[in-house]
């Protein structure tokens, strides 16, 4: 009996040794809730090896769980997760959540069980309670990790055993702060807008240039270079402006597929134009054209973000300047660049025709993929 | 919903966005194409081992307030931790212990075991304050005095864990108690004389316990690295890894001395297939780095994900390690000397002190400096790996 006793105490001792080394990743979950009106969808990260401590995953007990076993446990996944999220507005009505679907994400850490959730409320959501449980039983050092995204603001939360309940506001930020964050999301979204940049840049390219007997030559002043891409961005803001107000206020609509499809064929045209002119003269007049298009695009981007009923013009303002500020960026770092080079070869060649080739094969393949559905590059 | 396609961003980003949200973030949730893929590997319960767990934890189930079984099975879970290296055990050990957590008096096993898991997430103060409830009520108990003397120890209260360790005469294997003082002696301005002890006090018991004897080893081991006796390091490192299934500790340790050396090949052979132990990867990362490989920046990508984890469930834990992270792999020397303070004023052992003397010596930092160089003149601990950094915060202080 002495010597087993030593032994733990020998045991625990090796334990407090290598506490220093025990940096390996704890038992989480991921949950995202995102909150529009009266709607919860959201997305729950959980780590299967979690799921099977809770309720046993790998049926054979040979230790490697295949996609069939973690398949056949979906329903008891389900319930043993539902059973352990409670969502519920101020006045005691539940939230019931329903899951859509279940699929599976890798994180650093080992392969998760993806929940998708929904949930509706009684009525729109402005505190939302939440009852988190996963886990807690078997294993107190789990915590539940909470991402509450209401339109473009997102606010985080931990759950931990002793703050399994906690009441969010959803609708808490300062009206200053949501509209600075539609700003940003404005100027991402032209940044990462790859078609809209492409289609403002194959207008902007010949801005530094004149056409002279069938070829290009650079231009002599800054002055006229000015002017002419001010038209263009003007012409451009004011059309995507338009159509990006009256898609976000439910008074336009086009399918999404026709929309894709003509910006892709837009940054095509516009592109072709600098190697084959067919308006030259008019590419502000093009840029007004397309840029209608183009702001039903930009509403899709906002409409997805997901607009507080509240605050709808705040954030439509909030976006269409963020867009108009990266697009100022844009042009702030290009025309210097075009107007010094203006007067080389590698401008007029390389980057004009060259560049406006490549960017018509990329659009050509964006028309084909947007416009029959296929995947020509991933 | 596909807004934009946008496949050249995608391209272009998809690396660093996918290392970026591994841990935290989501990314795109997929169904697997073939049902029969391994998805992921899991402790098998062929194992007798995890048998043996899961068959305890139901009989625990079953009879909750079984303060013999549930104590009993918290003890294995631990041991489990330690072995694997894995955390989620120290959570079943908690789970077990549950009926008698919350307990402010609480019966003698579960206050010792409850002060383990504490300091293992380093809450020292509460896991001191369970330990003296127990030796309050119990002088001798043997584990409640090993327990605090490590504790007094890791956090650099010498004295208290000097008097800890003699408490132990006469109820503990006097192996032990000599390496409970010896790990004290070796940083305390001693280190020559506790080494010179202990390594004669482990030639006086052949018979020792595998477990012990692997620790004590790997004690001596870097007993001797600090005084800059290589080969007696090497073989000591040698012993210990020989004597079983080298915990992540010991792996650690010995990595460390072998990026010392020079060594990394022999570091990514050792730790190619422990990168689920961040404290590992990062040794691992590290040696890829040394020897230039291409995997380097896969590695490290992964490390960050995993602190970028931590950060969010708010765990301190890591900041050693990522202090580290920051000055050898990152080189922001001003992030990594901020967190090795923080560090420095929660834990102090020698790898503690270690990494504030590189990175206040990276940084310039002054107060870090400070820090370091007041401790090391006060305790009058001698460490040889640490001689080039030292040297130049000296200089930086203006010190001989």
């Amino acid at each position: 009996m002495m010597a087993r006793r030593l032994m733990h105490v020998l045991a625990l001792l090796l334990a407090l040794c290598s506490a220093p080394a025990m940096a390996h990743k704890p038992s989480d979950s991921y949950l995202t809730l995102k909150v529009s009106g009266q709607q919860v969808d959201g997305q729950w990260d959980i780590a299967l090896r979690d799921l099977d401590m809770a309720i046993g995953l790998d049926a054979d007990g040979n230790g490697e769980l295949t996609w069939n076993e973690v398949r056949e446990r979906h329903g008891a996944i389900a319930a043993y997760a539902l059973a352990r999220l409670k969502l519920a507005q101020p006045d005691g009505s539940a939230c019931p959540l329903v899951i859509a679907a279940q699929m599976l994400d890798d994180h650093s850490d080992g392969a998760y069980a993806v929940l998708k959730l929904r949930a509706r409320c009684p009525a729109d959501v402005v505190t939302l309670d939440v009852d988190y449980t996963l886990l807690f039983d078997i294993d107190p050092q789990h915590k539940g990790l909470l991402r509450l995204e209401h339109g473009a603001l997102t606010s985080t939360a931990i759950f931990a055993p002793d703050s399994a309940q906690q009441s969010l506001h959803v609708a808490g930020a300062s009206r200053w702060r949501q509209f600075v964050d539609y700003v940003k999301h404005g100027v991402w979204h032209i940044w990462i807008g790859f078609d809209h940049i492409l289609f403002l840049l194959s207008l902007l390219l010949p801005a530094v240039l004149v056409r002279r007997d069938g070829a290009w030559h650079g231009g002599a002043g800054l002055r006229p270079a000015v002017i002419d891409v001010l038209k263009i961005v003007t012409a451009f803001t004011l059309a995507h402006s338009i159509t990006l107000s009256l898609a976000t206020l439910g008074v336009l609509a086009l399918p999404s597929r026709v929309v894709e499809s003509t910006i892709a064929a837009s940054v095509a045209l516009a592109a072709l134009n600098n190697i084959w002119p067919l308006f030259q003269r008019r590419r502000a007049v093009a840029a007004f054209g397309f840029g209608l298009i183009h702001g039903f695009g930009f509403a899709s981007v906002l409409l997805d973000l997901g607009l507080p009923a509240s605050s709808l013009l705040l954030s439509l303002v909030g976006f269409n300047a963020g867009v108009e500020l990266g697009q100022l960026g844009i042009v702030a770092l290009f025309l210097p660049l075009a107007f010094l080079a203006r007067n080389t070869a590698f401008y007029r060649k390389a980057v004009l025709l060259g560049g406006s080739a490549l960017i018509l094969v990329i659009a050509l393949v964006w028309l084909a993929e947007r416009a029959f559905n296929l995947k020509i590059l991933s | 919903m596909r807004v934009f396609p946008r496949f050249t961003l995608r391209r272009a980003l998809a690396l660093p966005l996918a290392l970026a949200c591994a841990g935290a973030c989501l990314a795109t949730p997929y169904i697997p194409a073939d049902g029969n893929r391994t998805v992921e590997r899991l402790p098998s319960r062929a194992s007798p081992l995890q048998r043996d767990l899961l068959q305890q934890r139901a009989e625990l189930s079953k009879n909750p307030n079984d303060l013999r079984r549930a104590s009993a099975l918290a003890r294995r879970y631990i041991e489990q931790a330690r072995i694997e290296g894995d955390p989620r055990y120290l959570g079943y050990a908690q789970a077990a212990l549950a009926p008698w957590w919350q307990l402010a008096q609480a019966p003698n096993e579960v206050l010792v075991l409850r002060a383990t898991l504490r300091q293992s997430s380093h809450q020292f103060a509460e896991a001191l304050a369970d330990l003296d409830t127990v030796l309050q009520r119990d002088t001798g108990n043997v584990q409640a005095r090993l327990t605090r003397a490590t504790v007094q120890l890791v956090t650099g209260n010498y004295s208290a864990a000097k008097a800890s360790c003699m408490r132990l005469y006469s109820r503990a294997p006097a192996l032990v108690v000599q390496a409970c003082l010896s790990g004290i002696g070796s940083v305390t301005g001693d280190a020559a004389d506790s080494y010179a002890t202990l390594t004669a006090m482990l030639a006086r018991y052949p018979g020792a316990e595998p477990d012990v004897r692997s620790w004590v080893q790997t004690l001596l081991a870097e007993m001797a690295a600090r005084l800059g006796d290589q080969n007696a390091a090497n073989a000591w490192f040698k012993q210990a890894m020989a004597s079983g299934v080298p915990d992540s500790y010991l792996l650690g340790a010995y990595a460390d001395f072998l990026l010392d050396q020079g060594r990394a090949p022999e570091v990514v052979t050792l730790l190619r297939d422990k990168g689920r132990i961040d404290a590992l990867l990062l040794r691992f990362a590290i040696a890829l780095k040394m020897l230039q490989s291409a995997d380097a920046p896969v590695q490290a990508a992964a490390l960050r994900a995993r602190f970028d984890a931590a950060m969010l469930r708010g765990d301190t834990v890591h900041q050693r390690e990522q202090a580290r992270f920051e000055l050898t792999l990152r080189h922001d020397a001003d992030s990594a000397v901020k967190l090795a303070m923080l560090n420095w004023a929660v834990q102090k052992e020698p790898a503690d002190l270690r990494i504030l003397v590189e990175t206040a010596a990276a940084s310039g930092e002054r107060g870090a400096a400070k820090t370091a160089l007041d401790w090391i003149a006060r305790t009058g601990i001698e460490d040889r790996t640490i001689a080039a950094p030292l040297a130049r915060l000296r200089a930086l202080q203006g010190q001989p």
